[in-house]
């Protein structure tokens, strides 16, 4: 932190390309959904795009932080930055997790000829027969049968691993701090490792519930809200392993001192964000 | 906290980049608050001629430009280009402009998002606006996205719903960066009880956008997935609930309108003051007031959903607690009276709209109040009623305060004065004509017109046609509108203006103590001096 100006960039050429390919992706992608020929080709490419534009514009970052042209206040800005961020995260997950909840709580009861609620009415005229109960694909069973996800066996070797994984990433943290870079390299090394297994895991998971379950996304509700639910949070770990990556990558390049690493920090901050959200998956997905 | 300093070694050359280049790849929050504003000016006028479409095909009874297809389409794409490429981005442009002026900072905390957030709106707006030429025509279910309805939209679906999530994600960037702005660039003494009040109803507004925008993305998401996953989220065969959709909307919905308004306030707050020549009256109340109204937006969703079936445990307290709202309201419009009572007043054109905003905006909370009544609502949802009702609070109130805010900071960003003559005479054309556009909706409504319907029962014409000339007249105003910016712009009346523009002004707040025009780089160093005139 050689200076204690408020650095303020004068020209971002970054911004606009990435905001060129996000939009050809998402033309694209809504182009493969409508069936159209092009549309594959246009994600690609727009994906491409933005791939450059992050590659280019995180590499611009550290090597502006590394050269010492952020203050302590910039840094504050980056951080609040993060946690807000992560605050609309939160929201997103909320969603999903509210939906689950309306739909266990409210909804399938309803169906089931349960209260003085508007689907009450729905039952009697529609499915009487209909018991509610959960795990369901609905009255109308959709998607056919299926078999519910059990809890204690990958669900809950995937708890541990990231648990494990957020211990591992806060004793790389401490290995920063003590200037101990070889504890940072392999604490990262350990926690990366453990959010690629966690993904890979999922993936089995995954494969299983669609080849011998017959769970799939489209099994009424509980496919829906299961699927929704642990898809986007294995996504989030995908991303989150990779921003993880990049900060192993700059560690060993000899990035990053005690008293700055704002880029740690917030790949840290995300990393028990996702941690977090697997232990409500967990618990409100998988064991109840 | 250090001083603030703007300058960085490598950059002493601060004018702008020469060109159109300029433009698109700027950091500077002046340049990016006129992008923003000039694109919503755009985005307006394009809003308003699906408007006049609207109000042209309901001129009388039948069906007579358009199908009944298109005229759907034309009032779910009016309402989501006002509202999300008008009024928010207007709003956003403002903060851009105002936030770092006002609380003596060299610039928005994170330049490079800035731009970003920018051009992700036009993004989002573009897709959006391509809707319009596909098969199946644009969405035409309402801005509220409704399933099972929506779901039939043709090729326009996946489009609409990543434009969406476009400008859900230029939201999210931009308020983040208003929340860093406020909490890390303030000037050395700018305590927070000691902000504008524009800045602490953004600061709150960011809040409600960064809590509720990802929200949005959630339930168009789940569209998205119900129409080409096979997900059950809004289908009741498989267990889900299209009510459910309606509930997450609202969730979102309900906050996004205070959006719209929190800022309103905040301009409101600002002008009000300088003109009655008093601090404002209430500084801290308007604060609190603001932050329960944001608090209580959170909890009322539901009351635009009465006529849904929801159980009457819900019913009463959704009714209730929309029923507070009117105090914290009752507060800001008590305030803003008290700060004009005694007051040496004048009635420029920024003054004049902003009256005429606490009168007509009280007008719709009125409304707002009749129908927060459960049992009542019953007879006005989904009636003119309610579109006289949003009309009132978005118009007269949101896009007139935006209007007061150019006609307040034009003579400041360009050193120029804008034509009084011709600003009083916009004014009055749209004070009078805006109520002759929406008045007679409310007896429309009460008679049981229903909304987004082309074609209505032959009772109903007398004060459609009536409407329907408001209308035009309204929207052909705004073109003086527009002619008087750009004179401004272009060099005004010929005098130029001092610093303070207005009276006083500089005693209210830190942008009138800088130059006019306003320099590219401004508060490089810190502002020496706080005003501390709203005590």
């Amino acid at each position: 932190m050689s200076t204690n100006a408020y650095y303020i960039p004068h020209k971002a050429t970054w911004p606009i390309i990435g905001t060129v390919g996000l939009m050809i992706t998402l033309a694209g992608f809504a182009n493969v959904l409508n069936g159209s020929s092009i549309g594959p080709a246009m994600m690609i490419m727009g994906l491409v795009v933005f791939i450059i534009m992050l590659a280019g514009w995180f590499t611009l970052q550290a090597v502006e932080s590394e050269s010492g042209m952020y203050s302590t206040q910039v840094g504050i800005s980056y951080r609040m930055g993060m946690m807000w961020f992560i605050f609309s995260e939160v929201m997103f997950f909320a969603v999903f997790f509210g939906t689950l909840w309306y739909t266990r709580n409210l909804s399938v009861p309803w169906l089931g000829g349960f209260g003085d609620g508007p689907g009450r009415s729905t039952h009697e005229t529609l499915w009487p027969a209909f018991e509610a109960m959960w795990p369901t694909n609905g009255p109308g069973e959709i998607g056919g049968e299926f078999e519910p996800m059990g809890t204690w066996g990958l669900p809950f070797l995937n708890t541990l691993i990231l648990l494990t994984s957020g211990v591992t990433c806060t004793w790389a943290h401490h290995g920063l701090l003590a200037k101990n870079r070889d504890q940072l390299i392999k604490g990262l090394i350990a926690t990366v490792t453990l959010g690629f297994l966690f993904v890979g895991l999922q993936a089995m998971e995954y494969h299983e519930a669609y080849t011998e379950m017959g769970l799939t996304l489209g099994s009424g509700i509980y496919g829906s809200t299961f699927f929704m639910l642990t898809g986007f949070h294995g996504l989030h770990v995908c991303v989150g392993a990779i921003i993880l990556s990049v900060v192993l990558f700059r560690s060993w390049k000899g990035h990053f001192k005690p008293e700055n690493h704002f880029a740690f920090e917030a790949a840290a901050w995300y990393w028990h964000f996702v941690d977090v959200v697997w232990l409500g998956l967990f618990v409100f997905v998988y064991m109840m | 906290m250090s001083a603030v300093v703007a300058e960085h070694d490598d950059h002493h050359d601060h004018g702008p980049e020469k060109g159109l280049l300029r433009w698109i790849i700027t950091t500077n929050h002046k340049d990016i608050g006129t992008l923003y504003l000039v694109f919503s000016l755009a985005m307006f006028f394009l809003g308003g001629a699906m408007a006049l479409v609207i109000r042209a095909e309901l001129f009388e009874p039948g069906l007579q430009f358009v199908e009944p297809q298109f005229f759907n389409s034309m009032t779910t794409m009016h309402a989501l280009i006002m509202v999300f490429g008008a009024v928010m981005p207007a709003f956003v442009g403002l903060a851009n402009w105002m936030i770092p002026l006002m609380i003596g900072a060299p610039d928005m905390a994170l330049p490079r998002m800035n731009n970003m957030s920018f051009w992700l709106l036009v993004a989002g707006a573009l897709l959006l606006a391509s809707t319009l030429f596909m098969e199946g025509g644009a969405p035409a279910s309402g801005w509220t996205l409704y399933p099972p309805l929506v779901l039939q939209t043709g090729a326009a679906l996946p489009f609409a719903i990543f434009s969406v999530h476009l400008l859900g994600i230029s939201s999210i960037m931009g308020a983040i960066n208003i929340i860093a702005t406020i909490f890390n660039m303030r000037a050395p003494g700018m305590t927070l009880m000691k902000m504008p009040l524009f800045v602490w109803t953004w600061l709150i507004t960011a809040f409600l956008l960064i809590a509720v925008m990802p929200v949005f993305a959630g339930a168009v998401t789940m569209l998205l997935t119900d129409r080409f996953f096979d997900t059950s989220f809004f289908n009741a065969a498989g267990g889900g609930d299209p009510v459910l959709y309606q509930h997450i909307f609202w969730f979102f919905g309900h906050p996004e309108v205070y959006v719209m308004i929190l800022p309103t306030f905040g301009v409101a707050s600002t002008i009000i003051p300088v003109f009655a020549r008093k601090p404002l009256f209430g500084y801290s109340s308007m604060v609190y007031a603001t932050a329960s109204i944001a608090f209580l937006s959170f909890i009322v969703w539901a009351h635009h959903m009465f006529t849904v079936g929801m159980p009457i445990a819900g019913e009463l307290y959704f009714m209730y607690a929309t029923m507070l709202i009117a105090i914290p309201t009752g507060v800001k419009v008590f305030n803003w009276t008290a700060t004009m009572w005694k007051g040496s007043m004048t009635f420029e054109t920024p003054m004049l709209f902003s009256i005429a905003f606490v009168v007509l905006f009280t007008l719709g909370g009125f409304t707002g109040l009749m129908m927060s009544v459960a049992p009542s609502d019953f007879q006005y949802h989904d009636t003119y009623f309610i579109v006289a009702h949003f009309h009132y609070t978005l118009v007269p109130a949101s896009v007139f305060i935006l209007m007061a805010a150019a006609y307040f900071w034009l003579p400041k960003w360009t050193g120029n004065m804008y034509d009084e003559k011709l600003g009083q005479l916009h004014f009055w054309l749209s004070a009078i004509s805006v109520n002759v556009l929406f008045f007679p909706q409310h007896f429309l409504g009460l008679a049981g017109m229903p909304r987004r319907i082309p074609d209505y029962a032959v009772q109903f014409a007398d004060w459609n046609m009536v409407s329907s000339i408001g209308a035009f007249v309204f929207g052909f105003s705004q073109l003086l509108f527009l002619y008087i910016v750009i004179k401004t712009i272009r060099g005004g009346t010929g005098e130029k203006v001092t610093d303070e523009v207005w009276e006083d002004a500089s005693k209210h707040s830190l942008e009138w103590t800088l130059p006019s025009p306003l320099p590219y780089h401004t508060f490089t160093t810190p502002p020496k001096e706080i005003p501390t005139e709203h005590f």
